[in-house]
């Protein structure tokens, strides 16, 4: 009689565990996809803003650069710079002549020049994707009857122009070429600083430390650096590369003071500040990738009387070399998307000019991106969007080679 | 010709012969594993000094900095508490969001879902977990403040306000805590679910209450390293949280965080010496210690509460 009560609960009850077990399993699914609407809304947000409909006037109306009648669109190339020349001071026109001469430019390239550097067009107005998609009709009436004067345009922000062009303070001319190569030049300083003393301490700490209070110390230290805020070794790169270091890092010690006069606030400080930054991540996946060579591999090249270094070059090394490079990979895609640390060590505001030795003032794609964010206006937000395309682009393929590295060349015993 | 070989052998020693060139690769490699020390040492020597400093210079003292509430370097006030508050608000968000959702989905990854579904989940978090900070910081400022106006008034909610640096913070935190939490719950054996579900427990109460306390050791560590990356998280709240401190709970104004101060202060081109100067380094240091011991506490936790099986 009791014990058939007890089964009668445990049937009441198994109806009540059950339902709670999928009201649980539904409430982990939802939070599952919750995360991945979440990276979609973010990435749609990007694309959102990169593309869409641009009214724009003209700062100086067309028209009245007509020339003995002959209306801007159908002069010749020699009449265009001809005008170039009485309108720009000499200096900006000596100056765009030695970029490329007009010579060698092409009708429509110097068209272009005239564009941007005469008739100036100012963006009045900005549409996201979605509203130029669906809304279309509305945009147009709304730019015929709020600004008359201006051209409506579907811009795609990102453009191979836009990632060929210079820096400049006109949104509709503005290009990343300039924070591109600040990020090549720093990520080499970086990559430069990082990887052999990454590796070296890899080694020393998986082959050659014996387990005493020192070696502990070390390997618990790299495990707490790893954990430091980015923000704190910008600090630290103020401190020693910009401030203490400034005669090295400005080029002096070696008579090659740039121009533009950066006080130690150049590419080689930002490049090594970062090596800093990815040296824990760098030795902790080494470290890993070493771990993975099988202990009889090393019992082998020892039993025919190599030395520990003979060892390691030849045996070890060769076998851990694609971990070691995967992790290196994932280290500089980190290195390449901060900002906060560069930020601190005196990323430039507005440069205009693209680096040209290790000394140079420099700006890079995130610190690029960070400084078209903080600005109100529309038509910054969307180059900032163009810009981040840019970044994770280069990024997603960073990661593809380090999937690709794993997958063809990793080996298992 | 047998003799030669003989005397050869006799005269060849077994001994252990210096080599140089190992001993110095030898050393080349001590000094890179010693590196990292040198990195710290600069951390806390360069950091220390200048904000030793800082609390030198007059008008400024330790006592007044914990116990006052404003911070306006300008006029000499140096009260901590207005960046603290905000950084702390952020930070609450931030694990409001992440540690409910990330540990769902972390369950969710490692007991429920299949292997197939698995293996396409997981790159899409390590996807999210490499998008640089300053695209959060984008996606905050263009996606979440005004959604956030949408819901509860333009009026309440400020351009620049903590509630949408936190919550975009969250997300950022998501897939470290949700990955270092998988990694663990991963980790608990096999034989511990199959002992409970032999005894009759259904799915839920095999994952809640047997997989998880197995793995609590690693789920404390991955909250806390969780709250640390949340503390030192920079560019969210720089572009979102606002520039200005302000001594204030409420999440929809702007406030300063004690990041993002650093990174106002320093965008300018500073000058050495100067208040500002030093004050950053002082901000550094409290930074860098309260990141160290949380780290310190999140791997004591995992040395001494780790469940080892066989």
């Amino acid at each position: 009689m009791k014990e058939k009560a007890v089964v009668q609960g445990f049937a009441n009850n198994l109806d009540w565990r059950n339902r709670k077990g999928v009201f649980w399993h539904v409430i982990f699914q939802a939070s599952t996809i919750v995360g991945i609407i979440t990276l979609i809304t973010l990435i749609f947000n990007v694309i959102d803003s990169a593309f869409g409909y641009v009214a724009y006037e003209a700062r100086v109306d067309p028209d009245t650069l007509t020339m003995n009648g002959i209306p801007l669109e159908e002069q010749s190339k020699e009449q265009l710079v001809e005008l170039l020349q009485s309108t720009l001071s000499s200096g900006a026109y000596n100056k765009l002549n030695n970029e490329k001469s007009f010579e060698d430019r092409s009708r429509e390239e110097v068209f272009q020049v005239i564009v941007e550097r005469i008739i100036r067009p100012k963006v009045v107005r900005v549409w996201d994707l979605w509203p130029s998609l669906t809304q279309a009709d509305e945009i147009r009436a709304t730019v015929a009857q709020d600004f008359p004067k201006a051209e409506l345009d579907f811009v795609s922000w990102l453009t191979r122009d836009f990632v060929t062009r210079p820096q400049t303070s006109e949104p509709l001319t503005a290009g990343v070429r300039t924070a591109i190569l600040g990020s090549l030049w720093t990520i080499f300083f970086t990559i430069l600083l990082a990887f052999p003393i990454g590796v070296g301490a890899a080694i020393y700490l998986e082959e050659y430390a014996s387990d005493n209070w020192l070696n502990r110390v070390i390997q618990t230290n790299i495990n707490n650096l790893a954990g430091v805020p980015s923000i704190v070794y910008g600090i630290l790169g103020l401190a020693i590369f910009v401030r203490t270091l400034e005669p090295l890092t400005s080029g002096k010690l070696f008579g090659l003071v740039d121009l533009t006069t950066a006080n130690g606030r150049t590419v080689l400080s930002a490049g090594l500040t970062l090596g800093l930054l990815v040296l824990p991540i760098i030795i902790i996946n080494a470290q890993e990738a070493i771990r993975a060579v099988p202990r009889s591999l090393r019992n082998a090249s020892y039993g025919v009387g190599a030395t520990k270094w003979q060892t390691v070059w030849s045996h070890i090394l060769p076998n851990a070399m694609p971990g070691i490079l995967t992790g290196t990979i994932l280290a500089i895609s980190r290195a390449i998307g901060e900002t906060a640390p560069l930020v601190v060590v005196g990323a430039s505001t507005a440069i205009s000019f693209d680096p040209s030795s290790p000394f140079s003032k420099f700006t890079t794609l995130p610190i690029q991106i960070y400084q078209w964010t903080a600005r109100p206006q529309a038509e910054f937000q969307s180059l900032a969007a163009a810009a981040i395309l840019v970044l994770l682009i280069l990024l997603l393929s960073l990661n593809a080679s380090a999937v690709l590295l794993r997958n063809r060349f990793s080996r298992r015993f | 010709m047998a003799e030669l070989t003989e005397k050869k052998l006799s005269t060849m020693s077994l001994r252990r012969r210096p080599r140089w060139g190992e001993t110095i690769i030898q050393g080349l490699l001590f000094f890179s594993g010693f590196f990292s020390i040198f990195i710290t040492f600069g951390i806390v020597y360069e950091l220390g000094k200048e904000a030793l400093l800082f609390f030198q210079m007059p008008g400024v003292d330790l006592l007044s900095t914990i116990t006052t509430t404003e911070w306006k370097p300008h006029v000499n006030k140096f009260g901590i508490w207005p960046l603290l508050t905000s950084t702390l608000l952020t930070s609450t968000i931030a694990m409001t969001i992440a540690i409910p959702l990330g540990m769902s989905v972390a369950i969710y990854l490692s007991e429920y879902a299949s292997p197939r579904v698995r293996s396409t989940l997981k790159p899409i978090l390590e996807v999210l977990a490499g998008i640089p900070t300053i695209v959060y910081g984008y996606f905050a400022l263009t996606f979440m403040t005004p959604l956030l106006r949408q819901i509860f008034g333009s009026d309440v909610v400020q351009i620049y306000n903590t509630a949408s640096a936190g919550l975009v913070m969250g997300i950022l935190i998501l897939p470290l805590i949700t990955s270092m939490t998988e990694d663990s719950l991963s980790a608990v054996p096999r034989s511990l679910r199959e002992a409970a579900y032999g005894m009759g427990a259904t799915k839920l109460e095999v994952a809640v209450q047997i997989v998880v306390p197995a793995a609590l050791s690693g789920i404390a560590a991955a909250i806390i390293v969780g709250i640390s990356r949340a503390i030192g998280e920079t560019m969210i709240v720089a572009v979102a949280a606002g520039a200005g401190p302000n001594f204030t709970l409420n999440p929809f104004i702007g406030a300063e965080t004690i990041t993002g101060h650093i990174v106002r202060i320093s965008g300018g081109d500073l000058s050495y010496d100067s208040i500002d100067y030093n004050s950053i380094f002082a901000l550094g240091l409290f930074l860098f210690l309260t990141t160290l011991v949380l780290n310190i506490i999140s791997q004591a936790i995992v040395r001494r509460f780790r469940e080892v099986y066989e």
